[in-house]
């Protein structure tokens, strides 16, 4: 039997075979990583053609709040993880 | 029968009788009372009423307007969503103190004057602590009484500076203030412990995750955005609250991306979220006030969906870190969907709450020039997604699996978490309803071409992002920690400094007492030595020796007549 087609109660050596699910395969998690990619870049894309009024200097910019987005998060775990150097200490710290 | 009587008794009353209930008598109860309570503000009229005369001052218990109103809906409605997600418990201390705890916080939005504020605003404080308390471990024992200290701390606060301000010359009631009167900078203080102010914020990510699984639902509720409706009345349009609202909105989301329990996520997300609404405050304007109503509104609702979802993973599994769980969407789908409407709400994709009534307050920034400001909070909503939106759900039901098999949760959680994920997506779905309940006409319209894209493309690049991280393994993995807050300065320097001095004065205390004690010694000994059994003093002396020494007296007597 092959271990993809396996579903809830099918039995192998007398233990029940858990259901593979579709997230388990990691094939399908690039799939969604692919895919949210090209979403992302359609939707630069419509700022082409989407007419902006703009409330401040910068979110007329081409593209600004996608690279903004981006730039903002990928600093901030950078930023956490520094921060993490400082202040992480043992989880029983104050029990000590 | 008149309507004319404070909502808070109804609920604080009639948690009274809880105790003496039980059974399906008792959970039927405590629905009906924020029901109730909901009927009640329904047919309230507006305008003052309550009122009586104490000490030459007019105290109003009701002050029925679209502020005061707007924040009591949603307190009746959280309130409701509480009671049925606590229908599977039967802790008595818990049921009687979440309607009391609702009750007050209803008192004190409909305060018409200080004196009232200030009795609703303790109560507050002394019946929420119960609810952490009930979790009955040694860290909830500790963590509730850094929690009442604080906002016994904030009621202090509140009375000095209301006798200061009438002693100034104001009156007692409570409206807006300016920051020159006497006494308002304290009355600031404490309406900023309760909204969490920086340095003041540090009870919030201690007590959320050592409360109840009930009762942190009711904590993230109330407080805070009591606090939030205390400086919309009173500080409207005081510039200071743009810089520290803009400073909530930011820094809390570091410690959120580090932080393992999932319910300190959710803590220091709560901050992050006030600190829109703090923005909002401080800019004062119309549309700036509106949106601070409409995001508390929606963000009780949101928030309260998250925490009851990580509330039923803690009751399923026994924890909520980061670093045990995953892959509970096998176990609990239901859950899980309910938990992603509510990361959607607060990251503010389009058809979900938060996009209705952030922007509101994005826009008031940008349309006053507060550009920096308007970064550092689009900044920050790319950063709630990203702890808030993705995170949680990430971590509590996918990632790696954690092998964890459980039950879905309770019928009751489902069913509130649904109600709760309803509303989120009605409001979010049919803004203008919910735009009409607003303090102030609204001229806003949320859905443009432009900012539906603007935010789609914030959020899908502020995904990927995320995505990238994880993929080349930047991400840093969730582990086992405390993280150091500014609550390290009383928990470890303070209770340090305060330790070593209780030590040095012990042993100040300890040599003085020594000293004393040789001194006294030394003096006993001397008595000892002439006076005690061996003493020359004490020795039994014959009579004979008695004779002799007369004797000798007696011949030294003659001895002298003679010359």
């Amino acid at each position: 039997m092959n271990e993809y087609d396996a579903v809830d109660g099918d039995k192998q050596d007398g233990k029940p075979v858990e259901k593979i699910w579709w997230l388990d395969r990691s094939e399908n998690v690039t799939k969604l990583y692919r895919a949210l990619w090209a979403i992302g870049l359609a939707l630069i894309g419509l700022d082409l053609i989407v007419h902006r009024h703009a409330e401040t200097a910068f979110d007329g910019w081409f593209g600004f709040y996608g690279i903004y987005g981006f730039v903002s998060c990928f600093s901030l775990v950078l930023a956490a993880k520094g921060l993490r150097r400082i202040v992480m200490r043992p989880e029983d710290h104050y029990e000590r | 029968m008149s309507v004319e009587f404070p909502t808070a008794l109804m609920l604080i009353a009639g948690a009274a009788v809880i105790p003496l209930l039980w059974g399906w008598a008792r959970k039927a109860w405590s629905l009906l009372l924020p029901l109730l309570a909901l009927w009640h503000l329904l047919v309230l009229p507006t305008g003052s009423f309550g009122e009586f005369e104490l000490l030459g001052h007019t105290l109003v218990l009701m002050r029925v307007d679209r502020l005061s109103l707007m924040f009591g809906y949603v307190f009746v409605i959280a309130a409701a969503l509480n009671a049925i997600y606590a229908m599977h418990q039967d802790d008595t201390v818990q049921l009687v103190a979440g309607p009391v705890y609702a009750g007050s916080a209803l008192g004190a939005v409909f305060a018409g004057d200080l004196l009232t504020l200030f009795v609703f605003w303790e109560l507050t404080a002394v019946s929420s602590v119960l609810l952490i308390w009930a979790r009955r471990s040694d860290r909830a024992y500790g963590s509730g009484n850094r929690y009442v200290i604080l906002h016994l701390l904030s009621g202090m606060l509140l009375l000095a500076g209301t006798l200061i301000y009438i002693a100034g010359g104001g009156s007692l009631a409570f409206d807006h203030f300016t920051l020159n009167q006497p006494g308002t900078l304290l009355i600031l203080a404490a309406f900023g412990v309760k909204s969490a102010f920086p340095f003041f914020h540090t009870w919030v990510p201690d007590s959320y995750p050592e409360a109840t699984v009930t009762g942190t639902v009711m904590l993230s509720a109330f407080t805070t955005k009591l606090g939030i409706y205390a400086l919309a009345r009173g500080f409207a349009g005081t510039e200071v609250l743009i810089v520290i609202g803009t400073m909530m909105a930011a820094f809390p989301i570091f410690y959120a991306v580090i932080a393992n329990d999932l319910r300190r996520v959710l803590g220091y997300s709560v901050i992050n979220q006030l600190g829109f609404m703090v923005v909002g405050v401080g800019i004062g304007t119309e549309l700036a006030l509106n949106g601070t109503v409409a995001h508390a509104f929606a963000d009780i609702l949101f928030k309260t969906l998250l925490f009851m979802s990580m509330g039923a993973v803690l009751l399923r599994t026994g924890t909520v870190k980061g670093s045990e769980l995953g892959g509970l969407y096998k176990s609990m789908p239901w859950t899980t969907g309910f938990c992603i409407v509510g990361a959607a709400s607060i990251s503010a994709f389009p058809l979900f709450s938060g996009f209705v009534t952030k922007s509101m307050i994005m826009s008031s920034a940008a349309l006053e020039g507060h550009t920096i400001v308007w970064l550092v909070l689009l900044f920050a909503s790319a950063g709630v997604f990203h702890h808030a939106g993705i995170k949680i759900p990430y971590f509590a039901f996918f990632a790696h699996d954690s092998g964890i098999r459980c039950k879905e949760a309770p019928m009751n959680m489902l069913i509130a978490m649904a109600i709760a994920a309803a509303l989120c997506i009605g409001i979010g779905s049919f803004p203008n309803v919910f735009y009409s309940l607003l303090p102030y006409p609204v001229d806003y319209e949320p859905y443009t071409a432009e900012h539906v894209l603007s935010q789609l493309q914030l959020l899908v690049f502020s995904a990927l992002a995320f995505a990238v991280l994880i993929r080349t393994g930047i991400y840093p993995p969730e582990l086992r920690s405390t993280n150091l807050d500014f609550d390290w300065f009383y928990r470890r320097l303070g209770a340090g400094v305060a330790n070593s001095a209780i030590d040095s004065a012990a042993r100040a205390g300890a040599a003085f007492s020594g000293a004393v004690e040789r001194v006294l010694r030394a003096g006993v000994q001397r008595i000892y030595r002439h006076h005690g059994p061996e003493g020359v003093l004490a020795r039994t002396w014959p009579t004979g020796s008695m004779v002799l020494w007369v004797a000798i007296l007696l011949a030294s007597y003659l001895v002298m007549y003679y010359f």
